[in-house]
């Protein structure tokens, strides 16, 4: 089996595939916590399958690069859904499930109507669950993803305090004078980039897979902030690794193998924490 | 120049006044004491003053070059959600984050802050516990801590003793009181403990029928503090 990986390792594409799933499930889990804790964990969702729209219209326009159109389209409904969710009067729970189910439903069926593809279905069915997306990354991709993900990790880092505040009590943060407002637009913005990364990765509709479950995980036993996002991050990234390289030696798909080991994760750590917490009583 | 002046001020939710055509201003050194019923809107007022919520009618003037980043701030109750994982040192840490300007991380002076602020709040030894695994009272006490470090001019404290036993109220009024005459801190503090308004307050805002503002010797004149203060001690001496 060490021949075998040893084997796969030495093609490029694999490892490209390798390296940026790394960066994305770091990316992911970092700001995972923060999604979690804020609720916006939902917002994620929602922003997965407007995504999954944009890519069908960049499919159907036949956009060379299909990220420069789902990026912006993504960032923007992350913007108008932050906005939307703010405003206590509208209903933004209601809101984001109707552009979301909307932008599924058109986007298929705009595919439908308008695609050349002899294999209109193994297309869908790669966007939405990832199946071989990211072993067939170009280079531009990769470089793209590879230069994104460390702006966000980059990002991350340096308004770590401040995000924490933000997360904690926004109240608090806003009458002490921190631009509360400023922080939740980059943490929609970030968020909606994440999510157009983690589409390569695991396909639109595990993507909140992606964000909630290394973050719940460590919230199962770890009780600090820094401890949690260090776990989450960790762990994020030892399952991406173990995901991608039993779906090159097993041939499973790429996207539910990184979900299925971000189960198996937390079900161990959900024991963990039940155990802690016995021992300590 | 005051360091807060509210001019006509009409405060409520939804375009529905919950106190109007308040006037009052609060200047560098004073220590306010906001008092009155339940549901009066004094913790709107707080908010209000924060710009947490935009005043009805109205405007709040603040001068002497008084910032944002130059408040503290207890909110009378914090929403935190049941299963947030924070531990005290980080949540009264982030209350030196109006120190830091565009610099990222906290430097030695604001960790040293922290540290000081836990000790006078007696939290010092849960330093490392998660804040939601603390009674009420500690938790109110971690939320002090936090107020204190983010205050360099001005304190608002919105019913800061509520949930405290005796001796970490005691604890705590001392402490306010040592901010307020020594290091020159304004302090406004919602409270319903008439005896420890009286006693350290240099103004009074009573809000409510009848409203009265005025220094805390006018109060006991005034037929508001008459009525409000019937029982306690200050008052019948
Ligand atoms: N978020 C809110 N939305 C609408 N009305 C509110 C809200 N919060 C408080 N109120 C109303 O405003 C009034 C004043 O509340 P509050 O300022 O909390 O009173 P106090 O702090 O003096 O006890 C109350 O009648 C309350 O019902
Ligand atoms: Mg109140």
């Amino acid at each position: 089996m060490m021949e075998m990986l040893r084997l796969y390792v030495s093609y490029p594409f694999v490892r490209y595939a390798l390296i940026v799933g790394v960066l994305i499930a770091l990316c992911s889990s970092l700001l995972g916590v923060t999604l979690v804790l804020k609720r916006f964990s939902f917002i994620g969702d929602g922003l997965s399958h407007v995504a999954f729209g944009a890519i069908a219209i960049a499919s159907v326009l036949n956009v060379s690069n299909e990220m420069m159109l789902v990026l912006p389209v993504t960032v923007a409904c992350a913007i108008l859904l932050l906005k939307t969710g703010q405003n206590a009067k509208s209903q933004g729970d209601a809101a984001i499930a109707m552009l979301s189910v909307g932008a599924l439903a058109l986007g298929y069926l705009l595919l439908n109507i308008f695609s050349a593809s002899a294999n209109l279905t193994g297309d869908v069915c790669s966007t939405l669950f990832g199946s071989t997306s990211i072993l067939t990354l170009t280079q531009g991709e990769v470089w793209l993803c590879a230069v994104l993900s460390v702006m966000v990790i980059a990002i991350f880092l340096l308004f770590y305090n401040r995000i924490f505040a933000v997360t904690f009590d926004e109240n608090f943060a806003k009458a002490t004078g921190l631009h509360a407002d400023a922080y939740n637009l980059m943490i929609a913005v970030i968020t909606a980039v994440i999510i157009v990364l983690a589409m390569n990765l695991v396909g639109s509709l595990l993507i909140s897979a992606l964000v909630i479950f290394p973050a719940l995980s460590a919230m199962r036993v770890f009780k600090n902030f820094k401890a949690v996002t260090l776990c989450a991050a960790v762990l994020s990234v030892c399952c991406a690794l173990l995901g991608l390289l039993v779906s090159i030696l097993a041939g499973t798909p790429v996207g539910s193998t990184i979900v299925a080991v971000d189960i198996a994760a937390f079900a161990l750590f959900a024991v963990l924490g039940f155990v802690l917490k016995r021992m300590q009583r | 120049m005051a360091l807060l002046t509210c001019e006509n001020l009409s405060l409520g939710y939804d375009g529905s006044a919950v106190l109007s055509h308040l006037c009052f201003s609060v200047c560098a050194g004073d220590y306010l004491c906001i008092v009155g019923e339940n549901g009066s809107g004094k913790s709107t007022l707080m908010k209000t003053i924060l710009r947490l919520q935009p005043p009805l009618h109205g405007r709040i003037v603040t001068g002497d070059g008084l910032r944002a980043n130059e408040i503290g701030y207890l909110p009378q109750q914090t929403v935190v959600q049941r299963d947030f994982p924070a531990s005290v040192r980080e949540i009264v840490l982030s209350g030196c984050l109006n120190r830091c300007g565009s610099r990222p991380f906290f430097n030695r002076e604001e960790k040293k802050l922290a540290q000081e602020n836990m000790e006078q709040m007696g939290i010092a030894a849960l330093a490392g516990h998660c804040y939601r695994d603390l009674s009420g009272g500690q938790q109110q006490r971690v939320l002090l801590a936090r107020a204190l470090c983010a205050t360099r001019k001005l304190l608002l404290l919105d019913e800061p003793v509520a949930g405290l036993d005796p001796k970490a109220a005691a604890d705590m009024y001392a402490q306010i009181w040592r901010l307020n005459r020594e290091q020159g801190i304004t302090i406004m503090m919602i409270s319903h403990d008439m005896a420890a308004a009286l006693r350290y307050a240099s103004h009074i805002l009573h809000v409510g029928e009848p409203l009265f503002f005025g220094t805390k010797a006018a109060y006991l004149n005034s037929e508001a503090g008459k009525l409000y203060t019937a029982g306690t001690e200050e008052a019948s001496l």
